[in-house]
């Protein structure tokens, strides 16, 4: 086990307030009814997670968090929540699956409670370092990150500029709007939505094109 | 010298205990994804926990993959939302019934 340090009121206290910011946060995600409220909550949960980050000497990813997190996957959970709508569905109090949700709650405080054993008594698994170096010693924070990233972990690196240009890929092929009305998603669009005003329109457009002698498609 | 391990440590698994109950219990699919991003928080304190207190950097490296995958996730989970629920009112799980190619 570790030997016990004698935290320094500073710590006690930046703890203290980060942990009931992100508790805080937390639990406004997953009690909010209002999708926007529990997106600007999960704001409060990283930032106080940005802030455990710093106290624990993580500098790098202290900025990663804000500007990654914070600016850029938040915005874009706003962004999707105002392009489809806000959903005024009380989604709290509908429960198709009888006793799903004790057992949710129940497993998942067993879980945490499992967690907190592992992380109270045998937390130290084997003893031995990996080959990323230190963590502590001369050199800054990011330095030292660095130093790790482009020599020890250079092949996932690069293999994360590849997932990187694939999820780009990928979510221009998912948000693009369908080009030819035979792809089945088109298809499948116009028989959810309006089948009847569909098939008129274009009727009425191949009847004003060419006006006699040709037989619908 | 900071707080020891211990703290940050059940911190972090109350924070991914919320994030599971929030996974399970909503039916909002955005909120759900929120959830999803509460237990990566919940495993990347975890990781900058063991970092410092091992003294090893690989904790911090680690970190940071997470970042780049969750970016990437929420990229292309965002995308299949959106095309899922261009055509339809609600942003509720319960309404993805039929499983249709």
């Amino acid at each position: 086990m570790t030997p016990t340090i004698a935290a320094s009121a500073p710590d006690l206290v930046v703890f203290g307030v980060a942990a009931a910011i992100i508790l805080g946060g937390a639990f406004g995600v997953i009690i909010c009814r209002n999708p926007v409220r529990s997106a600007l909550s999960l704001v409060a949960t990283l930032i106080g997670v940005g802030v455990l980050f710093v106290a624990q000497e993580a500098h790098f990813l202290f900025a990663v968090q804000i500007i990654v997190y914070a600016g850029a996957i938040v915005v874009l959970f706003l962004f999707v929540i105002m392009l489809l709508g806000v959903d005024k569905v009380n989604s709290i109090r509908r429960d198709p699956l009888p006793g799903q949700r004790p057992l949710a709650i129940v497993f998942s405080l067993a879980m945490g409670a499992l967690i907190v054993a592992l992380a109270r008594w045998s937390w130290e698994a084997t003893g031995a370092p990996s080959q990323g170096g230190t963590a502590s010693g001369p050199g800054t924070n990011i330095e030292k990150l660095s130093d790790s990233i482009f020599t020890q972990y250079f092949f996932a690196f690069e293999a994360t500029s590849l997932l990187l240009v694939i999820a780009v890929v990928g979510a221009v092929y998912l948000a693009r709007r369908p080009s030819s009305p035979t792809s089945h998603i088109a298809i499948d669009a116009i028989a959810d939505t309006e089948p009847a005003e569909d098939s008129s329109a274009e009727v009425g457009v191949v009847a004003s094109s060419e006006h006699e002698g040709i037989a619908p498609k | 010298m900071s707080l020891g391990p211990t703290a940050y440590l059940v911190l972090a698994a109350a924070l991914f205990s919320i994030g599971s109950i929030g996974l399970l219990v909503r039916r909002n699919v955005l909120v759900m994804f929120m959830c999803v991003e509460l237990m990566l928080n919940a495993v990347n304190l975890t990781f900058v926990t063991f970092a410092r207190q091992l003294d090893d950097i690989a904790g911090q490296v680690l970190v940071f993959f997470v970042l780049v995958v969750a970016a990437a996730e929420v990229v292309v989970g965002l995308g299949i939302i959106v095309s899922i629920f261009r055509h339809r009112t609600g942003a509720t799980a319960d309404d993805l019934q039929t499983l249709k190619g």
